[in-house]
């Protein structure tokens, strides 16, 4: 019992900024709400790392905190093990940065305080997404999320914003529905909504018929949540149309919080992985990796040529965590982590140049390394990343991807993630020919580098992305392993939730 | 059974709404139409025929009683459904401010 009692501050913290900077907010100096908002994530950020110290102090492989000390599966309760771990580091970390660069960024948006409330309410829905072991509590966190997103995505209150923003709002809501639909279907056949406990519930009594039902409805729900092709329309627009800073956070980690870990929890630790559900998957995942790099080639504007690579990239995700092998699920989490990195400097590269010279548009762009060259750099440290160039932590995970499609005998998917990546290496060349490389037009003779808040960010996050492989290195591999035997022992999780909860 | 079933058609006809209709308001009611039909399956899960309310006192012998916990979560879902439908219809209200219209045909300034 001694360390789980760091889980609940994970949503005690920025829902509390949220509340705080919603109801101070108005009266203060703006400095004061920014500041505020740095420490908080800061905070958050340092909370996660300690947080992996305590599971790996505990020798245990999960600790449970039992809200209101209500023993489940009858209270609400909140489980931390080496897959929680590893995407609470994710998310808080990439969000410090993001919150960092708003310092900035977000001079050019009216209304600082509301900004802050949104993105923390967005954080804490995460947060709690991620640490929560309840389903229906993980409805609620998913829901919050979403509705703050739908809000992000509209700040700006222009045209396209509004429009992008209701689209993704209603089909986000019908994917909430199915989400809903398929916990009403775990519910009445289980009689429980603690997560372990329907998996164990699951194990003795296999449903032929209900079980299935409510894994498609799961799969759709996620699946739109994390931008699936079949399911991907709205994300095209709605990720270009949100500030740069929320883009990041939307590509980088909502995504894959809201859909990828979701989907990877319920099929893994609740339902159990099938092999029918393994090759749906896959499918959609190599479909996603190669339609969509195939779409963003032919996109002029930066931004949503970004996002159409997110599709693409968390397909590749998707296929990883499909495979079901230890070498597949690894390379789908590296990924996972790697894509934050890299797909938030993008956007945050893109709000940059937006920044400065005040376009989205490629052939508007053009010559920009002479003027920005701490954009250039860290954009091309982030291009060659995203398209698998050695030194850097992209090429590693789709290293480990493909091999572990060989490895297994589909050999087609694994030519699928080799032309996928070559497609996505032709598209981000573009980006750089395009906006970083030529002459520099006339009209762009006196912009200026972005402000040192900005640059803080975009160079961290480099460094990262150059460091990043060395998260395979045998002392630092436990971080990426513990995830993954979380992830393997499928509906063995029952087991050890349950018996943490019990000491 | 029959119960069941009309919560499907209720969900079917939202379902319609989404995505038949082109009048944003219209398309707005059938999200709702479909989260209340969801809420009321919910609800019939837990309900028991001649149940009645699970309160638990000492003189009380309850043999049938009403699952009590999708109630409970019925409420959360209403609020955040109530949260959802406010949202997007002040943003329903941008837009008619931006385009002058609610035809989704017309407001198409996205492509791609």
């Amino acid at each position: 019992m001694s360390g789980s009692g760091i889980i609940p501050w994970f949503v005690i913290i920025p829902l509390f900024s949220a509340f705080l900077i919603s109801l101070a907010g108005r009266y203060v100096k703006k400095v004061f709400v920014k500041t505020f908002s740095a420490l908080s994530v800061f905070t958050l950020m340092l909370l996660s790392f300690y947080a992996v110290h305590i599971l790996r102090a505990s020798a245990s492989p999960a600790l449970v905190y039992k809200i209101g000390g209500w023993m489940p599966p009858f209270g609400i309760a909140m489980a931390m093990d080496g897959l929680t771990n590893f995407m609470l580091v994710t998310v808080n970390l990439v969000a410090f940065f993001i919150s960092v660069y708003s310092f900035s960024y977000m001079e050019r948006y009216t209304d600082k305080p509301k900004f802050f409330t949104l993105f923390f309410l967005m954080l804490c829905g995460m947060n709690g997404l991620i640490v929560t072991a309840d389903l229906f509590n993980l409805f609620v966190f998913l829901e919050i999320a979403s509705i703050a997103s739908y809000a992000l995505v509209a700040f700006g209150t222009e045209a396209e914003e509004l429009e992008a923003s209701f689209k993704y709002a209603i089909m986000g809501s019908v994917a909430s529905s199915f989400i809903f639909l398929g916990i009403a279907f775990l519910y009445g056949y289980t009689s429980t909504l603690n997560m372990a406990d329907i998996a164990r519930v699951l194990v003795e009594k296999p449903g032929a018929g209900v079980v299935p039902f409510a894994a498609v409805l799961f799969l759709m729900g996620f699946g739109l949540k994390a931008a699936l092709v079949p399911f991907h329309a709205w994300l095209p627009d709605a990720h270009p149309s949100a500030p740069a800073s929320i883009s990041a956070m939307l590509s980088g980690v909502l995504i894959k919080t809201l859909g990828v870990y979701a989907m990877v929890r319920v099929f893994y630790n609740i339902l159990g992985i099938t092999a029918a559900y393994s090759h749906v998957l896959m499918f959609l995942g190599a479909l996603s990796m190669v339609t969509a790099v195939i779409l963003a080639l032919s996109q002029w504007d930066l931004k949503r040529l970004l996002a159409y690579h997110s599709i693409s990239q968390i397909g590749y995700i998707i296929l990883g965590f499909g495979l079901a092998t230890p070498l597949g699920i690894l390379g789908g989490l590296f990924h996972l982590f790697n894509h934050s990195v890299f797909k938030s400097l993008l956007f945050l590269n893109s709000g940059a140049i937006d920044y400065s010279c005040n376009t989205r548009d490629l052939k508007e762009m053009g010559g920009l390394r002479e003027k920005m060259p701490v954009t250039a750099n860290t954009n091309l440290i982030a291009s060659m990343s995203i398209a698998g160039i050695p030194p850097f932590n992209g090429f590693f995970s789709k290293l480990i991807i493909i091999l572990a499609c060989i490895e297994k005998g589909y050999t087609g998917y694994a030519l699928a993630a080799v032309l996928a990546s070559v497609l996505t290496l032709a598209s981000f060349m573009k980006v750089q020919k395009f906006a970083f490389w030529g002459q520099l037009k006339e009209k762009y003779k006196n912009i200026k580098e972005a402000p040192l808040a900005m640059r803080f960010s975009m160079i961290a996050l480099a460094v990262i992305c150059c460091l990043g492989g060395l998260l395979l290195l045998p002392q630092l591999k436990f971080f990426l392993n513990d995830a993954v035997s979380a992830v393997r022992e499928g509906t063995n999780y029952a087991t050890i939730i349950l018996r943490q909860a019990a000491k | 059974m029959t119960l069941y079933l009309l919560c499907l058609v209720l969900f079917c006809a939202g379902l319609y709404g989404v995505l038949r209709k082109r009048n944003l308001v219209k398309i707005i009611v059938g999200l709702a139409i479909i989260e209340y039909s969801i809420n009321l399956f919910f609800v019939l899960l837990g309900y028991r025929f001649e149940g009645r309310a699970p309160i638990d006192a000492s003189d009380q012998n309850i043999l049938n009683m009403v699952d009590p916990l999708p109630q409970a979560l019925v409420l959360t879902s209403i609020v955040i459904g109530l949260g959802i439908t406010a949202l997007l219809i002040s943003m329903a209200i941008r837009i008619y401010e931006k385009y002058g219209t609610f035809d989704i045909t017309k407001i198409k300034r996205l492509k791609g």
